[in-house]
Parts: structure tokens; C-alpha cells; sequence
């Protein structure tokens, strides 16, 4: 089709005054490591796993196999800005510019219609946190992970990095370093959260660093569908987000991660997901990656026990200036596992996605079966994507399947909805938002809402 | 204003140059039916594109108006917007795509601020239309010609049709392919619209017009319309066939 020029749809890009309470000078070294612990009041344990994990991160290398970091500067960060020196349990405590930012956003308002739960981090704090009454009697715990290293040590001790451990990747050693914020989830034995807990992550201060934590314990039998939401204003200086996601699927139970990250165009967000997924236990991603500058996410399912199953739905959409490096990664350590990757990319106007995945089956893990399907479309001539797919497979006994296919906005297609009446931003919109109805379904409505929006807005600037 | 539809000497060729119309002719006045007619590759199918607007056809010569409206350089949605409708002869599949909110979408475009179907509202009508056609209710969960059986495409074409209520329509083989019971249908709903329209119905058999009441049947030969009638014309194509029209001067 015609040359793109795609407008500025990001509605989240407006930010309120830097306020902080505490703040630690830009640039990263072990003074600023203890600096951040000792203003937490945290134990010693926590302050060694941070200081051992800097260690790491100083010796690994900024990783050159995926997206381009060579831009990302990280002596030019500030690694820890808290707004807020309380968290609150009532929107209306919450400070002004923050409970305004969360308005717009439209979270209190969720929270009251379908939510169980909300946490709302704020640059480098969770300023709120609320679970309601019903499921704390429960016993289910739903709380920031700071709060979790004083209120429940021996739980935050005996998971935190068992699944990602410091050592993993450059960004995972950062995260564990410099951690402040995220969400503690932990779900008792045969209890069923039958609605979403939902946290928001807020970057507001420029050329921050945003490292949360995030650790999901649930219990045998049990269930929880936690869902995530990003967004940041539009600086000209760059922001990184830099997450660790673990999350620990009990024999036979079911958890459901689900993403939207609408991130503004200078964030580079660069995240390490993981589960890990026991005997008959389910354990679900769903990705979607709208914004950010560069993406580097590939969510892993770790099936470590007989039967257990996994899927990552990971949906990546690049516009103008983005590149989604993402997709999924499937470790079958047990036999008798599953694992489905179902990767949809949209790339626009000179945006690139790429898809890139890991299937691994190891000696034992018989009668596994993994099936990867990555699809992509491509709007404009300029538009990229790539495929990077890697497979070990280590046992016999086993079924794997992989499908790609890359595909253009079809002229047969957009001639047929145009000779309906439809406008080419229009017709485009629908083929785009066909395309990646099988992910969007999956998604929390108000999401799919957003999501439709959002992709019909950019339409409209890049057509005609 | 009588409504009308002009094909003024009408030139076209495809993108790599191969020229395919070489002169059409053709005034279609509201609600008169007109039939061309003709064997493959004569150009009867680029004739219904290159009326619609199709990107991938090139017109080098003449005119094409619609109601008093140039529209020969129009995109095909201003043409739709204009009144023009085209029933493909194989539509194309759009996955992931509702048939029914793209079609609400679709005619909802056409109706002014105020004046738009609710999804309910217009969830009823598509299930009264589509009962009229013997298409299943199921339509409204299905996707846009994805899986549909050549039967229920050319179905949804006119079940668009009737949606849409365009003034002029062109319908591009709307039978081919099709049961005995299917066609009944089909010439049913075109013979029991409820708005006036102007057809130009294309086809290559002789079988959909002993349900449909054409006023004129042209017939469409290496780009030109080489004989023009009345119904009984197709009667006599049927008994000779179009082998001793290519000798004949039009």
C-alpha cells in the first residue's frame, strides 16, 4: 500500500511533576545497590542477593543476539525513584498527580467492575495495593514483593530465584540487583480466584528504570488468572523496564499470565517470564507487546512435571521506530508434557517483529508433544519480520510441530471490503484485527476493546 | 433523475498491459435487469471488476458514470458509497473477520449519524434476510466467507445485497456452482428486493434466467458486446451456442 506516516495514537504519553521522596543519583554502582536496600530496611539475605547479583551483572555482556541495545545507555539511568514514602489501601488516600495518572488509565474503575484485586506501581513503588475482602479470607495473599520480604520472608525465601536465578541473562542479574516493586502472589491449596487479580505498571519520572519483581506461588489445585498493564509517557530519553516474572504452577494447578504492554516509544523493555509448571499443573502466557522502542520477551514454560502443560499466546504488533523481539520458550524436563506457542506479529510502516522461540525435550521426557505456529502480517512494504526458531530434542518418543507462515495484507481482500463501502484505513483495520482474533479473544474484554482501538487509530494515520 | 448506470466506450487492461475490454457500450437505466453473457475469457468477469474499481485493471479509454456521476477514476468504497455494488463470483475469505459486524459495519456506512442499526437491531434484520435465503442462523457467528461452502458464498453475496440496497448491482456468475434449490433462492431474493435497483447480471449459463426476467441480454465476446436483445436472445444462445456470433459483425 502507500507510504505510512503513522500518527501518534498513544494516548498514555501525557506525564505529571517527578516528585520524588527518595531518589538514588543517576548510573549504577554497588553503592547505589546497598543504597537502595538499606533505604528498603530490608535483611541482610536480601541485601547479599542483591549485591552478589550486581556482581553478575557487571561481568555478563549486554547481549547482541536479539534486538539492538547498543543505544540503551545504562550509566544514564536512575535505577530507584520512589514517589511515594506510603502505599495505600483506599484510591482515596492515593496523591493527587498519581491517583489522576490512575484515573485516566481508567484502573479504580476496573477494579470496582471486574477485578479481585489491584496493585499499582508508580516508577519504582506500589503505591497501591488492595485485594478484596472475599479472597483474603481465603488466605490468598496478593501484595507488593517489597512487602512480601518483611511480611512473609520464609515464602519470598524459598522461591525468589529458584526459577530465574540472577545469573540467567544480564537483564535478569539487574532485575535481582536493583528489584524494588511487583506483585506477590500466593494462592492456597484448592482455592480458585475465579476473577483476575490486575497490576499496573506506571513509569512517569524520565529516563527511570522500572525493575519489578514479580513472584506467583500457586498452591495444588489451585487457580489464578493475574493480568498485567504498562504504560509510560513520551520522553525524547530513554527508560528501561526491566521485569523478572516467576511464577510456580503446584501439581494440578492452573495459572493464567496475562500481559498487555503498551509501553511509549522510548522504553526499552527487556523482560525475563517464567513458570514453572509441576505434575498436571497448567501453566498459561499470554504476551501481548504493542509499545515499547525495542521488546526482548519470550516467556518459558518450564514442564517439570508428568503431565503438565503449557501455551504462550504471544501477540507482537510493531509500528514505526518499534521492534518486538518476542515469542516463547518450552523446557520439557518430564514426559508426558505439552506445549503449544501460538506467535501472531503484525508489522507496520517500517516497524519490525520477530518471532523467536525455543523448544526443548530432553532425554526421558517421552511421549511429550510441543506445536509452534508463528503467523505474520505485514502492511507496508517497509514493514519486517523474521522467524528464529530453535529446536533439541533429546528423546525419541516424542511429537513436534512447527507451522510459519508470513503473509501481506491481501489487494483481493481489501477489495472486497472496499467494494462494501469501507474505507482502506477501514478495510485494513478488519484484516488486521482477523488476523489476530485468535489471541485477542483470549483477552480480558476491556483489553480487546483497547487493543481494537488502538490498532484502528494507527490505521487510520497509515492508509490513505 | 432517471437513475442510471453508463458504460461509455470502456478500454481497459490488466497491469502488464493485456488489453481485455475493447469498447464496451452499455446503459443500464433503474430497475431495468440487463444480462451479459459469453464464453470464458471473454472478459465478462474484468468488465464487474473494472466496474467496481479493481486496482489490478487499467482503464485507457471511456467512461464509466453512475447516476450522472463520473466514477471512472473513483476508489471502489466511493463507488460503493455512491450506490454501485458488486457480488463477486468468488469471494474472498477474511479470516478472523464476523460476517455479521462486518456487514453491520458496511451498511451502517452508508446511513447518516443517528440513523445507524444497533447491533440488535440489525442482528434481526440479517436473520430475516438470511431466513429468506435458507441460510443458517449460524451466519451471524461465522466468519467472513471463511469455510463457507460455494453455496453459502454466493449466498452471502446476495444476502449482502439485500442488506446493502445499492442502486445499481453487479453480479458476477451468482450462480454458477450452485443446486437447483440454491438457485431458486437466490432468483427469489434478487426477484423480491424491496428497493428499486438496476442489475447487470453476469453469467454463463442460461439456467438462472428461467427463474429471472432479464429486460435486455447482451453478449460479451474478446472484449466487445457483439449482439444486444431482448430475453429471447438467450433462448437462441442456449439452441446455437456463441461459436457463429464470432463471425458476425456487430
Amino acid at each position: 500500500m502507500k507510504n505510512p506516516k503513522i500518527k501518534t495514537t498513544y494516548q498514555y504519553g501525557f506525564h505529571k511533576p517527578d516528585n520524588p521522596t527518595f531518589k538514588v543519583p543517576v548510573g549504577l554502582n554497588k553503592k547505589i545497590v546497598e543504597m537502595i536496600s538499606d533505604y528498603k530496611q530490608e535483611p541482610e539475605w536480601m541485601k547479599q542477593k542483591r549485591l552478589e547479583a550486581y556482581e553478575i551483572f557487571k561481568q555478563k555482556p549486554i547481549p547482541t543476539w536479539g534486538a539492538d541495545l547498543s543505544k540503551l545507555d545504562l550509566d544514564k539511568l536512575c535505577y530507584y525513584n520512589n514517589p511515594s514514602r506510603k502505599k495505600f489501601k483506599n484510591w482515596r488516600d492515593v496523591p493527587k498527580d498519581i491517583k489522576e495518572t490512575y484515573d485516566k488509565i481508567g484502573v479504580p474503575e476496573a477494579e470496582k467492575k471486574f477485578l479481585a484485586g489491584v496493585g499499582a506501581q508508580y516508577d519504582s513503588e506500589v503505591i497501591y495495593h488492595h485485594l478484596k475482602e472475599q479472597w483474603e479470607s481465603l488466605g490468598v495473599i496478593f501484595i507488593d514483593t517489597d512487602t512480601a520480604v518483611r511480611e512473609y520472608p520464609e515464602l519470598v525465601k524459598e522461591y525468589f530465584g529458584t526459577i530465574i536465578p540472577a545469573n540467567d541473562n544480564k537483564f535478569a542479574a539487574l532485575n535481582t540487583a536493583v528489584w524494588s516493586g511487583g506483585s506477590f502472589v500466593y494462592v492456597p491449596k484448592g482455592v480458585h480466584v475465579t476473577i483476575p487479580l490486575q497490576a499496573y505498571f506506571r513509569i512517569n519520572a524520565k529516563a527511570v528504570g522500572q525493575f519489578e519483581r514479580t513472584l506467583i506461588i500457586a498452591e495444588e489445585g489451585s487457580y489464578v488468572h493475574y493480568v498485567e498493564g504498562c504504560s509510560a509517557p513520551i520522553y525524547t530519553a530513554d527508560s528501561l523496564h526491566a521485569a523478572v516474572v516467576e511464577v510456580m504452577v503446584k501439581p494440578r494447578a492452573r495459572v493464567r499470565y496475562t500481559t498487555i504492554q503498551n509501553w511509549s516509544g522510548d522504553v526499552y523493555n527487556l523482560v525475563t517470564k517464567r513458570m514453572m509448571i509441576q505434575d498436571d499443573a497448567f501453566g498459561e502466557w499470554i504476551d501481548g507487546n504493542l509499545g515499547a522502542k525495542v521488546t526482548m520477551k519470550y516467556p518459558s514454560l518450564i514442564l517439570s512435571g508428568r503431565g503438565a502443560r503449557g501455551e504462550v499466546l504471544s501477540l507482537a504488533y510493531a509500528s514505526n521506530g518499534q521492534h518486538q523481539d518476542a515469542g516463547g520458550k518450552a523446557i520439557h524436563l518430564a514426559p508426558e508434557t505439552t506445549s503449544t506457542i501460538t506467535s501472531k506479529s503484525v508489522s507496520v510502516g517500517n516497524g519490525r517483529a520477530s518471532y523467536r522461540g525455543q523448544v526443548k525435550i530432553v532425554k526421558g521426557a517421552k511421549k511429550s508433544k510441543s506445536f509452534v505456529r508463528c503467523d505474520a502480517l505485514l502492511i507496508d512494504k517497509t514493514s519486517r519480520s523474521d522467524t528464529y526458531p530453535t529446536n533439541e530434542v533429546a528423546e525419541e518418543d516424542v511429537n513436534l510441530g512447527h507451522e510459519a507462515s508470513v503473509s501481506k495484507v491481501g489487494e483481493q481482500q481489501l477489495f472486497y471490503l472496499m467494494s462494501r463501502g469501507l474505507s482502506e484505513a477501514q478495510a485494513t483495520s478488519l484484516i488486521v484485527n482477523g488476523f489476530i482474533e485468535p489471541i485477542v479473544k483470549e483477552l480480558p474484554l476491556e483489553y480487546a476493546v483497547e487493543l481494537n482501538r488502538l490498532i484502528n487509530l494507527s490505521m487510520e494515520g497509515a492508509v490513505g | 433523475m432517471m437513475k442510471k448506470l453508463v458504460i461509455d466506450d470502456l478500454f481497459a487492461q490488466t497491469l502488464e498491459g493485456k488489453e481485455i475490454l475493447k469498447g464496451i457500450n452499455l446503459t443500464i437505466k433503474q430497475p431495468e435487469m440487463h444480462v451479459v453473457m459469453g464464453p470464458n475469457g471473454g472478459g465478462k468477469s474484468t468488465l464487474a471488476m473494472v466496474l467496481m474499481g479493481h486496482p489490478g485493471y487499467k482503464i485507457t479509454r471511456g467512461k464509466i458514470s453512475l447516476n450522472g456521476k463520473d466514477i471512472t477514476n473513483l476508489s471502489p468504497d466511493k463507488r460503493a458509497r455512491l450506490g454501485l455494488f458488486l457480488g463477486f463470483q468468488y469471494p474472498v475469505e477474511v479470516p478472523g473477520v464476523n460476517f455479521s459486524n462486518f456487514l453491520r459495519m458496511a451498511v451502517n456506512e452508508e446511513r447518516k449519524k443517528g440513523d445507524k442499526l444497533s447491533p440488535i437491531a440489525f442482528r434481526n434484520l440479517l436473520l430475516d434476510k438470511a431466513g429468506q435465503l435458507s441460510v443458517s442462523e449460524d451466519i451471524v457467528k461465522r466468519m467472513l466467507n471463511e469455510g463457507f461452502s460455494g453455496g453459502e458464498k454466493k449466498k452471502a453475496e446476495i444476502l449482502q445485497l439485500a442488506l446493502l440496497k445499492p442502486t445499481f448491482a453487479v453480479l458476477d456468475e451468482p450462480d454458477s456452482g450452485l443446486d437447483v434449490d440454491a438457485l431458486k433462492y437466490i432468483a427469489k431474493t434478487i426477484n423480491s428486493l424491496d428497493f428499486p435497483l438496476g442489475l447487470l447480471l453476469i453469467t454463463h449459463y442460461q439456467r438462472i434466467l428461467h427463474y429471472l426476467k432479464p429486460d435486455f441480454v447482451h453478449i460479451l465476446l474478446n472484449g466487445k458486446i457483439v449482439k444486444s436483445g431482448k430475453a429471447v436472445l438467450a433462448k437462441q444462445i442456449e439452441n446455437s451456442g456463441y461459436e457463429h456470433l464470432k463471425y458476425e459483425k456487430p
